[in-house]
């Protein structure tokens, strides 16, 4: 254990796969961690999947699991959106089991990292802008043009819609990532605190306590954390759904 | 980890530049972002085409299940009702039929009596008529017969008292006379 506590977001390789279009996509920690993310959720709700009429435990957790993302949806979107529920499905449950399996010793938080983050939050609001247009035609663009206003409003109103609907992507992937990253830094830094007091011998090792209850606190809270995100991740990719089909708002 | 080769040299130098933080070492990016979409990809095309449908048709199947019940059980209770009005017609239905029975037992029972009544009636009156007839006709005869026994008796009178005969013609003029 270094005492770097930015190591632990080092991506490093597990094995070399040929390089597709001059990209280096070779198998690394990170990926790892995606795949097994990603496994875990198929696994999960595959094992929750028996379609009994009365269900057992994994069954309910299933079905609760599938009924809160669908209201969250329907409250959130309206109805119509019912489209897009795998895929906020697929986000929220992702984001949760990567973060989850991040907080395993040793293991790799991949939504920690930017590149992770920011693909899903491009990708998230590549679909409000492709469904958005697919659904409403050039008049989708009036999402920027809010009605009803005196025509001087606009000259102010447009570039403030367009700015605030260009952060939306930044704001996604920037509070993902940084709320992981902190967190682990927070973690391994009363980490660290603690091997050093220990280390130093004497009457410092009884000081150690102070680092290990907040260890352990911050452990609670990036459990809280963790799923917080995910929550949040999903919840404001149904919001900007909304775009796609009130396009008068 | 440490037995883990970093993933290598230039990107150890690109952390360097970054300021240590490896999520700004932009040559992992792009390896990152295909396993993101690859693993995401397949989750997403597994959870869309058969994890959630069938959680989803579970959930459809037993709130299906739940209104057909709900359904079945309101049907039950409208035959119920049903069966309670049918109940309640037929019990009327009885107590009528019954009231009427009893009403029209009454009223025979009671033009029976009467026509006994008028009957009895009909029958003294017209022995009455009767026994006053006979009682006058004898009323007569009597009252005839006193007639002739006066005169037999004043002429016996006259007879014994007198020593005369009267006739009997003019006895019964004098006492007509007399009672005139």
């Amino acid at each position: 254990m270094a005492n770097d506590p930015m190591q632990q977001f080092e991506i490093k390789k597990i094995f070399d796969l040929p390089k597709i279009a001059g990209q280096d996509i070779s198998f690394t920690n990170s990926s790892l961690w995606m795949v097994l993310a990603a496994l875990g959720v198929v696994v999960f709700f595959a094992l929750t999947a028996k379609g009994k009429l009365i269900p057992g435990r994994m069954q309910s957790l299933g079905e609760m699991s599938h009924e809160f993302i669908a209201n969250m949806l329907k409250d959130t979107t309206g109805p119509e959106a019912i489209k897009f529920f795998p895929y906020i499905f697929g986000i929220f449950f992702f984001i949760l089991f990567a973060n989850l399996f991040g907080m395993n010793p040793y293991a790799f938080t991949s939504t920690s990292h930017l590149a992770v983050s920011a693909s899903l939050a491009l990708f998230t609001i590549g679909l409000v802008v492709v469904a958005g247009i697919w659904k409403n035609g050039f008049k989708w663009f009036k999402i920027f043009a809010p009605a009803g206003l005196p025509l001087p409003m606009y000259i102010l109103i447009i570039p403030i819609e367009i700015i605030s609907f260009l952060s939306r992507p930044v704001t996604l992937a920037v509070r993902l990532f940084a709320n992981m990253t902190a967190g682990h830094v927070m973690l391994k830094i009363f980490a660290i605190f603690i091997a050093f007091l220990m280390g130093s011998g004497g009457w410092k090792i009884f000081a150690a306590i102070g680092p290990i209850i907040g260890t352990a606190a911050i452990v609670a809270l990036e459990f809280l954390v963790a799923g917080l995100q995910a929550f949040v991740f999903a919840i404001l990719t149904c919001v900007y759904l909304n775009d796609v089909y009130h396009v008068d708002h | 980890m440490a037995a883990e080769k970093s993933y290598d040299d230039a990107t150890k130098a690109a952390d360097a530049a970054s300021g240590g933080m490896p999520q700004f070492a932009i040559e992992t990016w792009s390896g990152q972002i295909f396993w993101l979409f690859l693993s995401f990809g397949v989750m997403y095309f597994i959870l869309s085409r058969f994890i959630l449908p069938k959680i989803g048709q579970g959930l459809t199947d037993r709130g299906d299940r739940i209104a057909d019940d709900l359904d079945e059980a309101s049907r039950m209770q409208q035959q119920a009702t049903q069966a309670e009005a049918d109940y309640e017609r037929a019990l009327a239905d009885a107590k009528a039929k019954a009231h009427n029975i009893s009403e029209t037992t009454r009223k025979s029972i009671d033009e029976e009596l009467t026509a006994e009544a008028e009957a009895s009636e009909d029958l003294f009156a017209r022995k009455q008529a009767e026994a006053d007839a006979r009682i006058r006709k004898i009323k007569t005869a009597a009252l005839g017969k006193i007639d002739d026994v006066a005169a037999d008796t004043v002429g016996e009178i006259i007879a014994k008292i007198g020593g005369m005969k009267a006739s009997a013609a003019s006895v019964k003029s004098a006492i007509s006379r007399v009672k005139g």
